[in-house]
């Protein structure tokens, strides 16, 4: 049995936000170097702010400046920054209470090391360098003994408030087809089409899952299929897809492999586009190297008759 | 014990634009939450639970948005659900509130669905690059426009019907406020001229994408008798799965569709939904699934759907109007968009529609469905109680 499949993959993707006034305020002050919270009918002061206040979900809007001066209500040693985390040597997570909040604001805590931080230290802001009116303009927090700082009282109305962010999503897997598939993939390296049939209702999957999605039950039994199929039905694909090499219009369809009870799906070439039709008969076109077949393009023979495939449509 | 009668006492909606640059996520969702307050005439102390839906989460990228949206949504201290069924979602979300309280688990039910398309990447979110797998195809269109053609076959319908549909939709979307796309200069020739993207479907039949919340208040027969206006009354609601892909699927009329629908009509006594049934509010991505879905539905013999859409009958003044918002064709925020057709069917029997109500309209089927026609959720309002 060939070894099962495994590769990684990857996805990302910069995701655009829209703020809102609240956070616009927000990431606007930092920007400036101000920290802002919002006040509840409670008379309480939440940082970082919310929109909505949580006890009677009605508007919030009255923002309110705190000191970059704070205390660690609590923390946790990070001894491995990952990628994309706000240091790179080993830091702490920390929930600090700046002064004039009631509550606190998870970031970091640049610290020599976990016998450095306690609940209850006294920290104050690193600012970022360069800032654009992201929560990263806080670069860190850092142990302070210092008095707390005087604050402007500022209102939160700033020139040229942030009111979009862009934040960038990744995330890591390892992605495995399982057994059935990579069966399947196995044998498409030596050119054969190789489905597996359900012991229960008889239909021969192709490409297989391993089980019989109808049935329930394990697939095992390996049934070859094709190589020729009928094209069952199909578009014409105007668009040139980004990630995609392949000229427009190209014609996708769905062929059923002769001895296939299922469609798949394949491209078809050696035929201009605008004659491709139902019933048309085809065979694969490999290249070199290739993990599947490129296209299947026109046996010759003369067309099936619809009532051959339309249950395969 | 029987079940408690479900109303829909307030629905609220936001305008669907392309962008709502304006507004985060909470604050889009908070407007549409707070429109059905509003219609209802209650407060955020008079919701025992909150019920959302949306597509992927991978659309916008915000894991487990339901958390970050209890305080917009008055959620804190209650209980709240998220149901998610790919583009059925806003419609299994409301069945999921109705079930709370047909079973008196609580009286009054804020639900709501939502997408902020401009904020996501649907077209990346559904086309991962998945190893080994060959790249075929980008987008929803290319997915659905074979099943389209398979449709063309088997019924020998003419190629104009898909114009027809997307125009009729188009034109119902002017006298909707809350509709994306207000094409004033619209006409028959423009839908029949515009691009083919994925030939049979052009340009101008499929939907677009849109920023919008649609949210409803649900209410038991205690909460009903306080409504300041009248309610929408379930007489019947049901989803129903099968798999994207398997030996034997019929992927013009899915077996799925056809068991929702049965499962409603037998709740609601509807015996020849042609019949007794005033108006369908369905979702249409692409403009063909209207005879699609006319036949699934049983407004149709097989294979005569598109006689209904090409006679008129679809039309806002037909005997049997079809997506008098305008349709998903109109308006898509995914998530909302099963949402909104189950809200049209509710503003429809309580004869709150505005322009695009449908006179006389007493029961109204409200459908969604979503991923490969997949999921699927149905349901049947009335302008009288059930027990009445």
């Amino acid at each position: 049995m060939p070894e099962v499949l495994k590769a990684p993959l990857v996805v990302e993707f910069p995701f655009t936000r829209s703020l809102g006034p609240v956070q616009s305020a927000f990431l606007t002050g930092l920007r400036e170097r101000v920290v802002l919270g919002v006040k509840t009918a409670d008379g309480r002061t939440l940082v970082p702010p919310v929109e909505y206040d949580p006890v009677t979900a009605e508007d919030l809007d009255e923002l309110v400046e705190v000191a970059p001066t704070g205390t660690v209500t609590t923390w946790a040693w990070n001894h491995e920054p990952r990628r994309g985390q706000p240091l790179d040597t080993p830091f702490a997570w920390a929930l600090v209470r700046l002064d004039g909040a009631d509550t606190a604001l998870l970031h970091a805590l640049d610290a020599p090391g976990p016998d450095a931080v306690r609940t209850g230290m006294r920290v104050r802001v690193r600012w970022a360098a360069q800032r654009t009116g992201a929560i990263t303009d806080i670069a860190c927090f850092e142990p302070y003994d210092g008095d707390r700082p005087q604050i402007a009282g500022h209102d939160g109305r700033f020139e040229d408030m942030v009111t979009g962010i862009v934040a960038p999503a990744r995330l890591d897997y390892v992605y495995s087809p399982g057994r059935a598939q990579s069966a399947y993939i196995d044998s498409l390296s030596s050119r054969r089409t190789v489905g597996e049939r359900c012991p229960s209702c008889r239909k021969v999957y192709v490409p297989p899952r391993g089980a019989c999605p109808t049935c329930g039950v394990i697939t095992s039994e390996q049934v070859e299929v094709g190589p020729r199929g009928t094209v069952t039905t199909y578009c014409i694909v105007n668009i040139k897809a980004r990630n995609l090499d392949i000229e427009v219009p190209y014609v996708y369809a769905h062929i059923a492999l002769d001895g296939a009870d299922l469609a798949l799906h394949g491209r078809i070439g050696g035929i201009p586009y605008d004659q491709v039709r139902m019933g048309l008969r085809v065979e694969p076109v490999w290249t070199e190297g290739g993990r599947h077949p490129d296209h299947y393009r026109p046996t010759g023979e003369p067309d099936a008759e619809y009532d051959t495939y339309k249950e395969l449509l | 014990m029987s079940k408690e009668p479900v109303a829909v006492v307030g629905i609220g909606q936001t305008k669907h634009v392309a962008a709502r640059r304006d507004v985060s996520i909470a604050g889009l969702v908070r407007e549409a939450a707070g429109r059905a307050l509003a219609d209802a005439e209650l407060t955020w102390a008079d919701i025992d639970a909150v019920v959302i839906g949306k597509a992927p989460d991978f659309f916008e990228g915000v894991m487990m948005p339901e958390l970050y949206l209890a305080d917009a949504l008055g959620a804190v201290g209650k209980p709240m659900l998220r149901v998610h069924t790919a583009g059925s979602v806003g419609g299994s979300t409301a069945l999921v509130a109705t079930n709370l309280i047909a079973g008196r688990v609580h009286g009054t039910v804020l639900t709501l669905a939502y997408e902020k398309q401009s904020e996501s990447n649907a077209m990346w979110g559904l086309s991962l690059p998945i190893p080994f797998q060959q790249p075929l195809l980008a987008g929803a269109g290319g997915f659905f426009a074979p099943h389209v053609r398979a449709y063309m076959r088997r019924t020998g319908a003419p190629d104009t019907v898909g114009s027809l549909v997307a125009y009729k939709d188009r034109r119902n979307a002017l006298k909707n406020p809350y509709a994306h796309l207000h094409e004033h200069d619209i006409t028959l020739e423009k839908v029949q001229a515009s691009p083919m993207l994925w030939d049979p479907i052009r340009y101008s039949e499929t939907c677009p994408s849109s920023d919008g919340a649609c949210a409803m208040i649900l209410t038991d027969r205690a909460g009903a008798a306080r409504s300041p206006r009248p309610p929408a009354w379930l007489h019947g609601g049901a989803m129903r799965s099968e798999p994207t892909l398997f030996a034997g699927k019929d992927c013009v009329s899915p077996q799925a569709g056809k068991d929702c629908a049965a499962d409603v009509y037998r709740q609601a006594g509807i015996a020849d939904p042609r019949r007794d049934i005033d108006a369908v509010e369905m979702y249409v991505p692409f403009s063909w699934y209207e005879p699609m879905w006319l036949e699934n539905l049983g407004f149709a013999e097989e294979g005569e759907g598109w006689k209904l859409t090409e006679s008129g009958v679809t039309e806002l003044d037909g005997d049997l109007p079809v997506n008098m918002s305008g349709g998903v064709l109109s308006t898509n925020p995914i998530g909302a968009s099963g949402m909104i057709r189950f809200a049209e069917a509710a503003l429809q029997v309580r004869g709150q529609a505005g322009e695009h109500q449908v006179e006389g309209a007493r029961r109204v089927l409200g459908h969604a469905y979503g991923g490969g026609s997949q999921f699927f959720s149905m349901w049947l309002v009335g302008a009288e109680s059930p027990t009445s």
